[in-house]
C-alpha cells in the first residue's frame, strides 16, 4: 500500500500520459530535455510543501472554504519556489520564468491536494507527492528530450548527428508539443496494454 | 460550532496570515541575490558591447533624451559608450538590442538583450558570428539587410528579425554620434 501511493504517481497513473493533467507546463516548456527536468522538478518541490501542509491540516480546515484554503498553501510554495530559484538558479529561471507562477494553477498540485493529501495521513502524502512529482518530471523530460532531438539535433545541449542533419524545426515549436505528446501517449497506452494482457485481462 | 462562517474566516485568516509571514521572510532573504542577479545580467551584456571597461557602467552613466548612455573607462580613460535601443519590427515583439561604439563611434559590439523571435530561424540573430558582422561598422556604414542592399547577412527564410536588429543598431547608432561621440557634452 506505501509503495503503492509512490509507483502509482510513476507508471499506472502518471499525471501527464494517463490523467492528462498539468498539459500547460507540459506543452510550453519543454524544448528541451533539462528544461522538462526543472520543470519537473519545481512542480515536485511545490508538491511535497502542499501535500504535507494539507495533510497536515486536513482536519482544521472546515469542508467549504478548503480549496481556496489549499490555493493560498499552494501559492505561496510557489512563490518560494520561485524566489529561490531566482536567486539561485537564475540562469534556469530565466528560462522558466513564465511558467513558474502558472503552477499555482496546474491541476496536477490542487488534484493531489484535494483527491489525496486531504484523505491520507502525512507520510502517504509525502510518498503521493514524490511519485507524482517523479512521475511528472519524467513525463517532461521524455518529452522535451524527443523534441529537442528532433528539433534541435541534440540532447542535453550535446549535438548528436553533427552538422549535417537538418532539425525538423516544428518539435520545438508549439505544435511539436502536440504531435510528440500524441505519440508518446501511443507509446505509455501500448505497454499499459500490453502489460494488462500478461496478467490475463482480455 | 462545526463549519460556522465565524470558523471559516477564522482559519482562512490564519492560514493566509502564515503564508504571508513565511513569503516576507524568504523575501527579504533572496531580495539582494535577485537585484545583484540582474545587475549581473545587464553588466555581461554590457561586456560584451564594451569589451574590457572597468569602471561600473551600469552606475556611470548620463540620461540625454530619457535615454541612458553608458560610459565605458579604461583606468579612467573614456573608450566607448553604449545605449540601449529597440526595435518593434520583429517578427514577434519588440528587439531590445544594447550598442556599444568607441570614442570614433565604430561599433565595439552589439547584443541582443530581449527577442522573442522564433526559434531556429530568427533567434540566430543571437548567433556570435553574425553579431560580430557589425564590429568596426560606424553609422555612415550602409547597416541594412543584404536583401535592402546594405551588408548584413540575412538568413534564408528569416529576414524581418535582421533587419529590425538593422534597425535598432542604426538608432542606436545615430543616437550615440549626436549625444556621445565626439567629446562630453
Amino acid at each position: 500500500m506505501r509503495l503503492k501511493a509512490f509507483t502509482s504517481g510513476i507508471f499506472g497513473n502518471n499525471p501527464v500520459m494517463k490523467q492528462v493533467l498539468g498539459l500547460c507546463p507540459a506543452l510550453a516548456v519543454t524544448t528541451s530535455a533539462i528544461n522538462g527536468i526543472a520543470m519537473g522538478l519545481a512542480t515536485t518541490a511545490v508538491l511535497i510543501g502542499s501535500n504535507t501542509v494539507v495533510s497536515l491540516v486536513k482536519n482544521l480546515i472546515p469542508a467549504k472554504v478548503r480549496i481556496p484554503a489549499y490555493i493560498v498553501i499552494i501559492a505561496s510554495f510557489v512563490t518560494v519556489v520561485d524566489l529561490v530559484m531566482n536567486a539561485y538558479v537564475h540562469d534556469l529561471h530565466k528560462v522558466l520564468g513564465l511558467f513558474i507562477p502558472l503552477i499555482v494553477v496546474n491541476c496536477v498540485v490542487l488534484g493531489r491536494a484535494e483527491s489525496f493529501a486531504s484523505k491520507n495521513g502525512l507520510l502517504d502524502s509525502i510518498l503521493d507527492a514524490l511519485g507524482t512529482g517523479f512521475g511528472f518530471t519524467l513525463a517532461l523530460m521524455i518529452l522535451g528530450g524527443v523534441r529537442e532531438i528532433m528539433g534541435n539535433g541534440s540532447v542535453f545541449g550535446f549535438d548528436l548527428f553533427g552538422p549535417s542533419f537538418e532539425p525538423s524545426i516544428v518539435m520545438i515549436l508549439p505544435p511539436g508539443a502536440f504531435i510528440a505528446l500524441g505519440f508518446l501517449m501511443m507509446g505509455y497506452k501500448y505497454v499499459e496494454e500490453h502489460k494488462r494482457v500478461k496478467r490475463g485481462g482480455e | 460550532m462545526k463549519d460556522s462562517p465565524f470558523k471559516m474566516v477564522i482559519v482562512l485568516t490564519i492560514i493566509t496570515v502564515i503564508s504571508a509571514l513565511i513569503l516576507a521572510t524568504v523575501h527579504s532573504g533572496t531580495k539582494d541575490m535577485i537585484t545583484e542577479n540582474y545587475r549581473q545580467d545587464f553588466l555581461k551584456g554590457l561586456k560584451v558591447v564594451m569589451p574590457g571597461f572597468d569602471n561600473e557602467p551600469d552606475v556611470d552613466f548620463k540620461v540625454m533624451k530619457d535615454k541612458k548612455i553608458y560610459i565605458g573607462k579604461k583606468a579612467g580613460v573614456t573608450f566607448g559608450y553604449a545605449v540601449q535601443t529597440v526595435s518593434p519590427k520583429g517578427y514577434s515583439g519588440d528587439i531590445v538590442v544594447l550598442v556599444g561604439v568607441d570614442t570614433e563611434g565604430k561599433i565595439l559590439g552589439i547584443e541582443i538583450i530581449k527577442h522573442a523571435e522564433t526559434p531556429g530561424l530568427g533567434n540566430k540573430i543571437e548567433n556570435k558570428t553574425w553579431k560580430d558582422t557589425f564590429l568596426g561598422l560606424d553609422k555612415d556604414s550602409n547597416i541594412a539587410v543584404k536583401k535592402d542592399g546594405g551588408n548584413i547577412d540575412e538568413f534564408s527564410g528569416a529576414t524581418i528579425s535582421p533587419r529590425a536588429v538593422c534597425e535598432a543598431v542604426n538608432e542606436g547608432l545615430d543616437f550615440l554620434s549626436r549625444y556621445a561621440v565626439g567629446g562630453e557634452k
